[in-house]
Order: structure tokens, then C-alpha cells, then sequence
């Protein structure tokens, strides 16, 4: 008889399926099964708004039209130009400030708190309220803007230039304290000894920046930025409700589009099968980036 | 050089310079949302009037606005009608306007309550009870298995949108609250079984061998030793999800219309005359946004965890 027998009521293994199976079944149905369905509708003509047509089976041919459409390549070029200003933005603007609130001053652990606020609000409801801001008109945004620099009036959702940049604005103001958060962690993690040593051997303050406390806090860093990474390459609330995608598609991310394709096209087929080469598109970006940064953790 | 204290601790002076650069962003980052907030308590004139006020006399014109719908009358009509009996009846007369009736954004925002505390307490409860097994038992394919709950967050929501629809046409999920609940579990599930293992971890396996010595089942240790000793992380990761029901946006818009829409895709459908009726806008954001503002202070020790799915403890 087995050691485990001496407890009473179900065996550790009957307990441990018991606990997982509902969860793993409710991924199953409500996450895979849709999933393999969008992977099986791609190969197929199917149209959800004509209920009574059969759907035929075309091969790859909706692969071909999405990879051969143009349109498709400016709605990933809308996306990566998104992807790279925000990244970088966050990224320098968190660590920044970070770094700042690493020297614990009084009152540090309050402003941290309401720093964060933005990222903690529905992304489509803060897209609401910045239409507000960037009224050409009445707007605060501009108002500050020419109070500075007399640019006369300008159009940040109207005009084709500006757009894209008012939706890195507003995903900057809302997401750089996610970087600053876990960049803040990977400061405290550097144990002090290292500056200690650092200051025997007479390195300088800057020495000491590059040496230690840059590589210490760069895995985290990468992290924060793989996250966001994921978050915007999907970005579609917040957008949809700023700029809906315009001026004409000069902020239609591929998001956006993939959603005008499938629920106002209802080309469900060919909408599929650009859903899929988005998904292994992140997948693929996204195992990567693990595997290059697992190799800087480890350095 | 001054010896006196030690050289790892920042000067006065570069502590003030960087308290002062953060105040600043500090006092940037908010403006958006008191901008907001401020507006909610202007009247319609005032907040599209330019320059932008700052001072301003403060009316409820804009949540009168956000709880009613109202029709224009001629001011004969007007002249007609009994003295208005309330205050409210007062303020939208002024407007030459009547209260027709209730508006929808109570119904919605009972929606994102409903639906937000559904979902949270059944992504919590089969989260905590994974999240157990993955911590404690040798579970086979354990990493796989976690890996792939995560990676079902990756998927972009529309990807799975079509699909969810047609399943949800043909069981009749469609625009139910029950179809939206047993959605944003599954979205939850992931970083509630992620976060909770971690909690889990931590408390120490000797609690429940010792309540199973002395004649607990396996199953009564959980719930009388395991479950109150996590309260803590089941508390902060039920926060979490229901900030995630509460925000979330594209299956919202895309899968509910009439029963089970929540606030976010209805807040941006509050039309004036005459164009948006950002006092009503704002009223219905202030409402919206300030559970979530509360939750957020609540929540502040554990946020890194939580927005991490636990990768980051500190």
C-alpha cells in the first residue's frame, strides 16, 4: 500500500485532474475550439453572414490574397511604425523614471501609485476622452501646444500626419509606467554590494551606470517591452475609439482592419486566414524574443 | 568629499532634483483625467468654450444629461406644462428641453457590474483550484501545460471573435450575460491561475501536511487551510480581473448590442445636440473610471505581480 493511502478522501492524482480539468476544459472550448474553427475557415470561402450558403473549400487561396494584397502590407507597416515609436518611448521615458524614483525620497510609494493610474483605465473609454483633448477647437492638448509654440490650429486626429502620432501620444501617457514598474523592480533587485565594490575600485558614477546598473535592469526591461510588444501588436480599443483608424487608414492597424474584414465585410474566410498569419506573426516574433533574451539573463 | 554619510545613499540634491522631475510628470499624467473629471462638472457651454476653463461654476447638467433622455419642446409647450417639480426637471426646462425618460447608461453599468463579478468569481475559484494543483502535485506535462494557458493571452481578440459568434449563435449565448460571463473567464483564467500559483508557492506545504495528519482530507485542507491562508493573492487577483472585465472593450462591442452591453462601448455613444455632449461624456468616464482608480490604490503592493502574471515578484 502506498504511502499516500494513510490521508483519507481522493488520491493526490484524482484531486490534482479534478482542480485542472475544469480549467483546461473551458480553454479548450471557449479558446481552441474557436481557434482551429478560424484555422479550418481560412481554407474556405465562408461568408458568417449568409447562413444558408455552404462554404467550399479553396485551399490557400485567402493566404495568397491577403499575402499579394498591398492595402495588407500598410496595415503592418501602420503597425510596426506604432509598435517602434511607442516601444521606444516607453521604454526610455519608464527607465528614466525609474531611475528617478529609485532614489527613495519622501512621498516615493504616493507618486508611484498615481503615476500608474492611467494604465489602469479602459483603454476604449481613455480613447473617448482624448477625442476631448484633441479637439481642433475646444481641445486642451492644442490649447498647451500653441500656449508654447504658436502652431496656429492644428488637427491631431484629422490630419493625415499628425494621426499617428496622437495615438503614440496617448498609448505612451497610458502605458510608459508599465515599463517604469518593472524597471523599478529590476532596480531593487541590484544588490548593493556591487556598488560597494564598484566604489573601492574607484568607478565612476557613470562607470558604475553602464556596468551594473544597466545590465541588471535590462532583462527586465526586455520583459516589459515583450509585453508590451504582444499588448500593441493587438492594440484595436483604445484606437478604434480615437481615430476609428483614420484620417482615410493612416492609423488602421492591422487590428482594425482585421476586424472591418470579418464584422462589416463579413468576408469571414479571408478574414481568417489574416487573423492566423497575425497570430504565428506574434508567436513567432514572440518565441524569438524569449530565446534572445533568456540569452542576455544569462550573460 | 563629505565622509560622513555613505556613498551609496543619493545626495540631498539629487534626491530633491529627481522628487521635483517626478512631481512634475506626476502632476502631467493627471491632467487628462482631471481634465475629465472637471469637465464632468461643467455645463455644456462652458465645456466648449476656448480658451479652456479653468475656473468654471460647477453644474450636474452633464449627469443629469448622462441619466436621461430628453427632447427639445418650443417654448409655448413649455409655457404649458406645471412648474418643474424637481430640480433636475428644472435644469433641463432651461435647455427647453423635457425628460422623456431614464437613459441606458444605468442598465449598462449594471451589465459591466454583473458581468465583471460573475466572471471574476468563477476565474477566481477554477483559478485558485488550478493554480493548487500546479502547485502542489506532480501534474504531467506540468510546463507545458502552463505555457500553453498563457499563451492563450496572445491570441489577438478579433482573431477569435468570428468563431465565438457562430458558437454563441448557435447555443444561444449570444448578448447574454452568461455567454459574456463564461467569456471573460476564460480571458481571466490565465493570469489567475499564473498569479495564484505563485501566492500558492509561497505558503509553506507543511500547513496542510500537518491538517492532514491530524485527519483532513486533501480536498478539507484546501478549503479550511490552503484557501484562507492565500486570501491575500485571491483578493489582489480578483481585483485584477474584474479591472480586466470591467475595461474590457472589443468582445463587448463585437458580441453584445441590447441585453448584456457593458459601459465601455456605450460611453462613447452619448450624443448631444448638436454633437457630443462632453459634459455627459465626462460624468459617465468619472463614473466609470472611479471603482477602478479605488481598486488601483487598494491593489498598489501587489501591481507588478499582477501586471506581470507574476514573472516579477520584487
Amino acid at each position: 500500500m502506498s504511502v499516500k493511502k494513510k490521508f483519507k478522501g481522493l488520491s493526490d492524482k484524482a484531486v490534482a485532474w479534478l482542480f485542472i480539468g475544469p480549467s483546461v476544459f473551458l480553454l479548450l472550448a471557449i479558446n481552441i475550439y474557436p481557434l482551429i474553427y478560424a484555422i479550418r475557415m481560412s481554407f474556405t470561402n465562408f461568408y458568417a453572414n449568409k447562413i444558408g450558403r455552404e462554404p467550399q473549400f479553396v485551399g490557400l487561396k485567402n493566404y495568397i490574397k491577403v499575402l499579394n494584397k498591398e492595402a495588407i502590407w500598410e496595415k503592418m507597416q501602420v503597425t510596426a511604425n506604432f509598435m517602434f515609436w511607442t516601444l521606444l518611448l516607453q521604454a526610455v521615458i519608464g527607465l528614466g523614471l525609474a531611475l528617478l524614483l529609485n532614489r527613495k525620497f519622501k512621498g516615493n510609494e504616493l507618486l508611484t501609485t498615481l503615476i500608474v493610474l492611467p494604465m489602469m483605465l479602459s483603454p476604449a473609454v481613455v480613447g473617448v476622452f482624448w477625442t476631448y483633448l484633441y479637439n481642433p477647437q475646444v481641445g486642451l492638448f492644442n490649447y498647451v501646444v500653441n500656449f508654447f509654440y504658436d502652431f496656429g490650429s492644428f488637427d491631431m486626429i484629422g490630419s493625415s500626419e499628425l494621426a499617428p502620432w496622437s495615438i503614440v501620444i496617448v498609448d505612451t501617457w497610458m502605458w510608459t509606467p508599465f515599463t517604469m514598474l518593472i524597471c523599478l523592480a529590476g532596480l531593487r533587485s541590484v544588490p548593493n554590494y556591487l556598488y560597494e565594490a564598484a566604489e573601492v575600485d574607484r568607478a565612476s558614477k557613470w562607470q558604475q551606470f553602464i556596468y551594473i546598473t544597466l545590465p541588471s535592469v535590462l532583462p527586465f526591461l526586455l520583459l516589459a517591452l515583450l509585453f508590451r510588444g504582444i499588448e500593441n501588436f493587438k492594440m484595436f480599443d483604445m484606437v478604434v475609439e480615437l481615430t476609428s483608424g483614420g484620417p482615410g487608414s493612416a492609423t488602421e492597424l492591422a487590428s482594425i482592419n482585421l476586424k472591418r474584414e470579418a464584422f462589416e465585410k463579413w468576408k469571414t474566410g479571408y478574414s481568417s486566414a489574416f487573423a492566423v498569419i497575425l497570430f504565428v506573426t506574434i508567436f513567432g516574433f514572440g518565441n524569438v524574443y524569449v530565446k534572445v533574451m533568456n540569452k542576455i539573463k544569462e550573460r | 568629499m563629505d565622509t560622513s554619510r555613505s556613498y551609496l545613499e543619493p545626495s540631498s540634491f539629487s534626491k530633491k532634483l529627481a522628487a521635483t522631475i517626478i512631481i512634475v510628470y506626476t502632476v502631467i499624467t493627471l491632467i487628462p483625467i482631471s481634465w475629465m473629471v472637471m469637465t464632468s462638472f461643467k455645463n455644456v457651454n462652458s465645456a466648449i468654450s476656448y480658451p479652456p476653463e479653468v475656473l468654471f461654476e460647477p453644474s450636474l447638467e452633464g449627469y443629469v444629461n448622462l441619466f436621461t433622455n430628453r427632447s427639445r419642446q418650443s417654448q409655448e409647450y413649455l409655457d404649458s406644462l406645471p412648474a418643474p417639480e424637481t430640480w433636475y426637471e428644472e435644469l433641463v426646462r432651461s435647455r427647453e428641453m423635457v425628460i422623456t425618460g431614464p437613459s441606458k447608461f444605468l442598465g449598462r453599468y449594471s451589465n459591466s457590474m454583473i458581468i465583471g463579478f460573475g466572471s471574476t468569481f468563477a476565474s477566481v475559484f477554477l483559478g485558485a483550484l488550478a493554480a493548487y494543483a500546479f502547485s502542489r502535485f506532480r501534474v504531467p506535462l506540468k510546463d507545458d501545460l502552463l505555457f500553453f494557458i498563457l499563451s492563450t493571452r496572445m491570441f489577438p481578440p478579433i482573431a477569435v471573435a468570428v468563431p465565438i459568434f457562430i458558437m454563441y449563435r448557435k447555443l444561444g449565448l449570444g448578448d447574454t450575460h452568461l455567454g459574456m460571463i463564461i467569456l471573460y473567464t476564460v480571458v481571466n483564467l490565465s493570469l489567475a491561475v499564473w498569479l495564484l500559483k505563485g501566492f500558492m508557492d509561497e505558503i509553506p506545504k507543511e500547513y496542510e501536511e500537518a491538517a492532514m495528519i491530524d485527519g483532513y482530507s486533501r480536498l478539507q485542507a484546501f478549503f479550511k487551510v490552503v484557501l484562507p491562508q492565500a486570501m491575500t493573492g485571491i483578493a489582489a487577483t480578483a481585483i485584477f480581473c474584474m479591472i480586466f472585465s470591467w475595461n474590457e472593450y472589443a468582445f463587448a462591442v463585437l458580441l453584445t448590442q441590447f441585453n448584456a452591453q457593458t459601459a465601455p462601448p456605450f460611453i462613447p455613444t452619448i450624443i448631444g445636440e448638436g454633437g457630443l455632449d462632453w459634459p455627459a461624456i465626462g460624468a459617465g468616464t468619472t463614473l466609470f473610471l472611479l471603482p477602478v482608480m479605488i481598486f488601483t490604490i487598494i491593489l498598489r503592493k501587489h501591481l507588478l505581480r499582477g501586471i506581470t502574471f507574476g514573472a516579477v515578484r520584487k
